[in-house]
């Protein structure tokens, strides 16, 4: 087994993307993110890549769509407010099939809205956020471990299915140390006969391209396009099911609060009452099928969030409302503790027959 | 029989969707002339704009990115930093580069970022129907400037070479016309030093090309020719603005 190092989230998102081959970053300065880009600033130089700081968030985003063109892997990360300004490329990048790797270390919104956690771009990162109709491939790491798994993981869905993926964290994940295993070297290996290299006068012109001036093209290319997103829906949801066996309420979250919420579930146990928590993985795909199925076995849901509830409206839809569905939510950069998600374990328990 | 004039290799056979008079089409023909010169066809990657040459991707066969509006640069740096041995350049109008891409152009030509950018400059927005543009002139009557532009409240013109040439980054800034004959061949050679330069590795090189838009000028072809040099080319004068090799060697 391969020696554990203690990192900030943050930077293991940085050393595993360069483990994964990406030799080409573009960034700018916003907090709670800002360590991602120190980190490429000082090893993309000692290692033959790229660091730039763009002038702005949009310019960060097409650069990265530059080089996405070409096939290479290449990544930029930010904030929410930056992650608002990098809509335009992120849907360009979707509407011309290119992978790329988007992280966003999320605080507190709208607006400038604060530097402290938060989940608040959920509906953003999982409904669209860029015009048009388009997905991305959304991850959400809970440990700085899989922040820096699901980076690697991430590259990889996004030449897969060649279209964006988001690794969807917040401040706490960006900013506490754990011991990590930091994944192997890896790197792309399909095959890219679509992207721009010069023709090298051998082949036809390659164009890059989210233009179609022909409405009945531009709704074949949307209809091929989600073909491929039903596929992913299909083999690429994935989640953590905790305790869910015998379990009459259903615990849901992800990132941050489901680490606070499995403490609360655990405590509740304890106290003898049947909970458990599905934490999706994937934020899009969501992971319907299990939530679906413990629809026909639980109470009642409690979705746990850093939000004013958004990911709730996928618990209802994956199960058809056949429950209720309550939230335990903080927000502004206000994280639950552990107690409160317990007390509300327990004042469902109470409220629902 | 003896060819002695034929298209450059590096445009395709694709019909061009520009307007009678437009001149596009030899600015077109000239960064083609360019590629074709330098042989480099097999490694330049172009960047299309958004506006009149949008489908520009369709028209030069070398591998084409389409941009997000005034992305280019951005887009071409990306690509550059990814390729730097490959000649990439970036075509755009004015709307395009001097307006919502002014930030992506001043940045990568602080960066001296080592492309080549075509920008055509017709005073207006082509593609859209006629609006104003950031280079639309003083009194110029357009779709939202119906009374002519009123620079109390619309601003003044940007002219974008003499901005650029302020900066210490850019490698060299020429602004050329294609309304006569003279004209087209000293905009032939400063686009061909542009791309030239890019290939000897001296950086940021970009050709303002003073165009025309008979369409959205409301004029013959004839005239519009004619306004470039009575009124275009009087607020924005041809000429080198900046040339670092060149004043390097003179020092």
């Amino acid at each position: 087994m391969a020696e554990k190092v203690l990192m900030k989230g943050n930077e293991a998102i940085a050393e595993a993307a360069i483990r994964a081959g990406c030799r080409h970053y573009f960034g700018y300065p916003i907090t709670p993110q800002t360590e991602v880009a120190a980190y490429m600033a000082k090893r993309m130089p000692k290692i033959g890549g790229t660091f730039l700081q763009a002038e702005s968030e949009i310019s960060a985003i097409n650069m990265v769509y530059g080089v996405a063109g070409t096939g290479k892997r290449v990544m930029t990360s930010s904030s929410s407010p930056g992650i608002s300004l990098k809509q335009e490329g992120i849907s360009y990048i979707a509407g011309a099939d290119l992978p790329a790797l988007i992280v966003n270390v999320q605080r507190g919104g709208p607006g400038l809205g604060g530097i402290q956690p938060s989940q608040s771009d959920y509906f953003q990162s999982t409904k669209g956020g860029g015009h048009g109709d388009y997905r991305m491939i959304v991850l959400t790491p809970e440990s700085v471990q899989e922040m820096a798994d699901m980076t690697a993981l991430a590259f990889e869905l996004a030449e897969k299915y060649r279209m964006p993926a988001m690794l969807l964290a917040d401040g706490t994940m960006g900013q506490m140390m754990e011991p990590v295993e930091l994944p192997e070297e890896s790197n792309d290996t399909v095959e890219k006969p679509w992207a721009v290299t010069g023709t090298e006068g051998k082949r036809e012109h390659n164009i890059i391209n989210s233009l179609y001036l022909k409405p009945e093209e531009l709704e074949q290319k949307n209809i091929e396009r989600y073909e491929r997103y039903k596929l992913i829906e299909e083999t690429e949801a994935r989640y953590e099911s905790f305790m869910m066996d015998d379990a009459e309420y259903c615990v849901v979250a992800f990132g941050i609060a489901a680490r606070v919420a499995k403490n609360a579930v655990v405590a509740a146990r304890k106290e003898g009452v049947k909970v458990g928590m599905i934490r999706p993985i994937t934020v899009w795909p969501f992971p319907k099928a299990p939530i679906a199925e413990a629809a026909d076995k639980v109470r009642a849901f409690i979705s746990v969030e850093l939000s004013m509830g958004q990911m709730i409206e996928d618990i209802r839809l994956a199960s058809e409302c056949k429950k209720p569905v309550y939230l335990c939510n903080r927000v502004g950069g206000m994280i639950p503790s552990p107690e409160e998600v317990y007390a509300k374990i327990m004042e469902v328990k109470g409220g629902s027959k | 029989m003896a060819v002695v004039f034929q298209k450059p290799k590096a445009l395709t056979d694709a019909p061009l969707h520009y307007c009678p008079g437009c001149t596009h089409g030899i600015i077109h023909r000239l960064v083609a002339e360019a590629i074709d010169t330098l042989g480099v066809e097999g490694k330049t990657i172009g960047v299309a704009p958004v506006g009149c040459s949008v489908m520009a991707y369709d028209y030069f066969s070398c591998d084409m990115v389409e941009a997000a509006h005034g992305r280019a640069p951005a887009v071409a740096t990306g690509l550059k930093r990814a390729f730097p041995e490959n000649v990439i350049f970036t075509y755009q109008g004015d709307g395009d580069l001097a307006s919502i891409g002014m930030a992506e152009t001043v940045h990568a030509a602080a960066r001296n970022e080592n492309i080549t950018v075509i920008f055509v400059n017709n005073a207006i927005y082509g593609m859209t129907g006629g609006q104003m543009a950031p280079t639309s002139l003083p009194g110029q009557v357009t779709q939202t400037s119906p009374y002519g532009r009123d620079v109390t409240t619309a601003g003044y013109p940007i002219r974008v070479s003499e901005m650029l040439c302020t900066l210490d980054g850019p490698e060299y800034i020429e602004r050329v016309a294609v309304n006569s004959v003279k004209n087209v061949k000293a905009a032939g050679k400063a686009i061909l030093k542009a791309f030239r330069n890019q290939v000897e590795g001296k950086g940021f090189s970009l050709i303002e090309v003073v165009s025309t838009c008979p369409t959205n000028w409301g004029m013959t072809p004839n005239d519009a020719l004619k306004w470039v040099d009575e009124n275009m080319i009087p607020y924005y004068p041809l000429g080198v603005y900046k040339d670092k090799s060149a004043q390097k060697e003179e020092k």
